[in-house]
């Protein structure tokens, strides 16, 4: 057995000594094994008795056929005026910039603004993707539909302007559909009466969402264009709050129903909820720097003095290593052990 | 192999037992970049370095026990998570047995989470980072980023309602550091590969890195208190072991 | 295998404090790791045996 030294010792040398100490056997493959077969248990047994949250996705479909808080006259018309927003280009998907759009962002952190250098990656043209493009290909069935699609087309972009915003007026103020038509009060409102109980009927009858994913190729695993539109809309955010996963709620570190979440993201979303971040539009981007700040401060700690020392100052380690200082005390107290090898106590 | 004057591998030739010199190259071999690389890998970490019988005497506390907890948990969720790859992404959803499974890789990622917050605290109270182990703590730190990073994209994955909010919730934030112009969040299937293939692979090298590390320096020992006998090149805790 | 024997896709519990909002499974996650790591500190750990 090779010669240790005493601990009062090896307690002597610098902490990047290597320890020449008392030891005392120790199992690492025998500790992990047991470890491994204690959380496979708990898992499962966690699995079993309290499953996971599964909570089925929001269709455009299913937007097109309830009503939201924005809008509660009758069921599409949060739909409806969404869409209108997308062709009229006041969404905040036809407003956000890059990277959907290039122009100007929407956010940046004093002089850093990183999201308009790299500018617009994923192009998106709501009124064209939501709306115009969908209701071509219904257009190839439907007459009707088509004749009011060219009327738009050939109209300056002054009258589509009058014509959306006497529309929008109208729908806000709308309380029914009969026959497949959204009842209007009289005005003048060009094709897009026939184009949005178009896109209605579309959208109730789940042929919206397909035509938003298909394009022009078959395969896709890309969902941006659905999800965006949908975003735009109140119906995802009704059932977001309701299950407190709004931003304003902490919701970052929530999950549906009563199952825990994410408790590692407390400090993230705390700074939404807290003065000046919540009185401002660059929000994200503050808050990102700060965690970013943040980040380091965690990563080089040990360099860090005054936060190094806070180990110090809170000394945990005393209760810690108690059984270790308790020896230690005992051999200074009989008087230096010398080199002498002890057992470890 | 002839035999040479530097004690070269002349022995093992006629046995079939290793010995350490086996590992020596011959002469004129030194510069050799596997010889190197396997001389500086022993040195390192000398097979009772790697796998060591004995703990110092210190070593006797539960606290020591959240690091292998979370990295039995890592193993579970990899298990489980693989268990999802092989029935594929939607499986979960439609069979009672994948939902199970589905929640045993949810409930390890808890676990995971949990032990590592409670190791990261440990650490964090120990100044494990002394003695030369400051890289030992930012391998730790990073892991835990890459491992939200990976939780993350796993909550991108579900193709339910979550991952619908969360997607389009969390734009906002990567775009507006220009993040969000090549990691498209809304895009599952660039989501789902990260999540099984990219950032696995990066918490998996991270984590090794952080074992081999904790192995090469020894667990940290104890700090001095005030009033303990220590010897005069003494760095105070909280140092990475700069020589006065 | 069976549907699990708590259902937890119940309305949410939520306790509000001032600004702070934390649901009741994220509080009972976090109250349970500070036991935990209390009981940690505080349990002995029994020492294999001593150095032959």
């Amino acid at each position: 057995m090779p010669a240790t030294t005493s601990l009062a010792e090896a307690s002597r040398r610098p902490d990047k000594a290597e320890w020449d100490g008392p030891k005392r056997p120790y199992d690492l493959v025998k500790e992990f094994v047991i470890a491994l077969v204690v959380v496979a248990l708990l898992a499962a047994i966690l699995a079993a008795v309290l499953s996971s949250p599964d909570v089925h996705p929001v269709t455009v479909e299913e937007w097109a056929n309830n009503t939201t808080s924005a809008y509660g006259n009758f069921a599409g018309q949060d739909f409806v005026a969404t869409a209108m927003t997308e062709l009229d280009g006041t969404s905040p998907t036809a407003t956000y910039g890059p990277p959907y759009q290039s122009g100007p962002s929407s956010q940046h952190v004093f002089f850093l603004n990183p999201e308009q250098w790299l500018g617009q990656h994923i192009p998106v043209d709501p009124a064209n993707d939501f709306v115009l493009a969908p209701l071509r290909l219904q257009a190839q069935h439907d007459p009707a539909l088509a004749a009011a699609l060219a009327q738009w087309d050939a109209a300056s972009a002054n009258q589509q302007s009058t014509w959306m915003t006497n529309y929008e007026k109208a729908l806000a103020k709308a309380t029914s559909v009969q026959n497949g038509h959204v009842v209007l009060e009289p005005g003048d409102y060009g094709p897009l009466p026939v184009m949005m109980d178009s896109l209605l009927a579309m959208a109730q009858s789940g042929a919206l969402d397909n035509a938003l994913l298909a394009s022009k190729r078959f395969y896709g695993t890309d969902y941006t264009k659905p999800l965006l539109f949908i975003a735009d809309g109140a119906y995802l955010s009704d059932k977001a709050t309701a299950q407190h996963l709004a931003g304003s709620q902490w919701g970052m570190m929530n999950e549906t129903g009563n199952y825990p979440g994410q408790a590692w993201l407390w400090l993230y979303t705390m700074w939404y909820q807290v003065w000046p971040f919540t009185h401002t539009g660059n929000a994200d981007a503050l808050i990102w720097s700060l965690m970013m700040i943040l980040t380091l401060l965690l990563l080089f700690l040990p360099l860090i003095p005054g936060l190094r020392s806070i180990p110090r100052w809170i000394p945990l380690y005393k209760a810690i290593w108690r059984d270790h200082y308790r020896a230690l005390d005992e051999e200074l107290a009989a008087g230096d052990g010398g080199g002498r090898a002890r057992d470890a106590p | 192999m002839s035999a040479d004057a530097t004690g070269g591998t002349a022995a093992s030739a006629s046995t079939t037992a290793y010995t350490p010199e086996d590992a020596r190259p011959l002469a004129g071999d030194e510069r050799m970049w596997t010889a190197r690389l396997r001389g500086w890998a022993i040195r390192a970490f000398p097979p009772g370095k790697l796998l060591p019988d004995r703990q110092p005497s210190y070593v006797a506390s539960w606290v020591y026990v959240f690091g292998v907890l979370t990295l039995a948990a890592f193993v579970v969720i990899l298990v489980s998570g693989g268990v999802l790859v092989w029935r594929g992404p939607s499986w979960w959803h439609l069979s009672k047995v994948g939902l199970f499974f589905n929640s045993i890789h949810l409930w390890s990622v808890e676990l995971f989470f949990f032990f590592m917050v409670l190791h990261l605290w440990g650490k964090f109270f120990m100044a494990a980072w002394r003695g030369n182990r400051t890289l030992t703590w930012m391998t730790g730190v990073v892991s835990f980023l890459a491992s939200i990073a990976t939780a993350f994209t796993g909550y991108l994955s579900q193709q339910n309602f979550d991952s619908q909010w969360i997607s389009t919730q969390a734009k906002d934030g990567l775009n507006s550091v220009g993040v969000g112009a090549f990691f498209n969040v809304m895009n599952f299937g660039q989501m789902l590969l990260w999540h099984v293939l990219l950032l696995p692979v990066a918490v998996a090298v991270l984590v090794v890195l952080h074992l081999l590390l904790v192995r090469h320096r020894g667990v940290v020992r104890p700090m001095a208190r005030q009033g303990d006998p220590k010897d005069s090149a003494e760095e105070a805790p909280g140092t990475s072991g700069a020589r006065r | 295998m069976m549907s699990s024997l708590i259902d937890l896709n119940t309305t949410g519990h939520y306790l509000h404090w001032g600004f702070i909002q934390i649901s009741v499974a994220n509080l009972v996650v976090i109250l349970l790791m500070v036991v935990v790591f209390v009981l940690a500190i505080v349990i002995p750990f029994h020492a294999g045996r001593r150095e032959r």
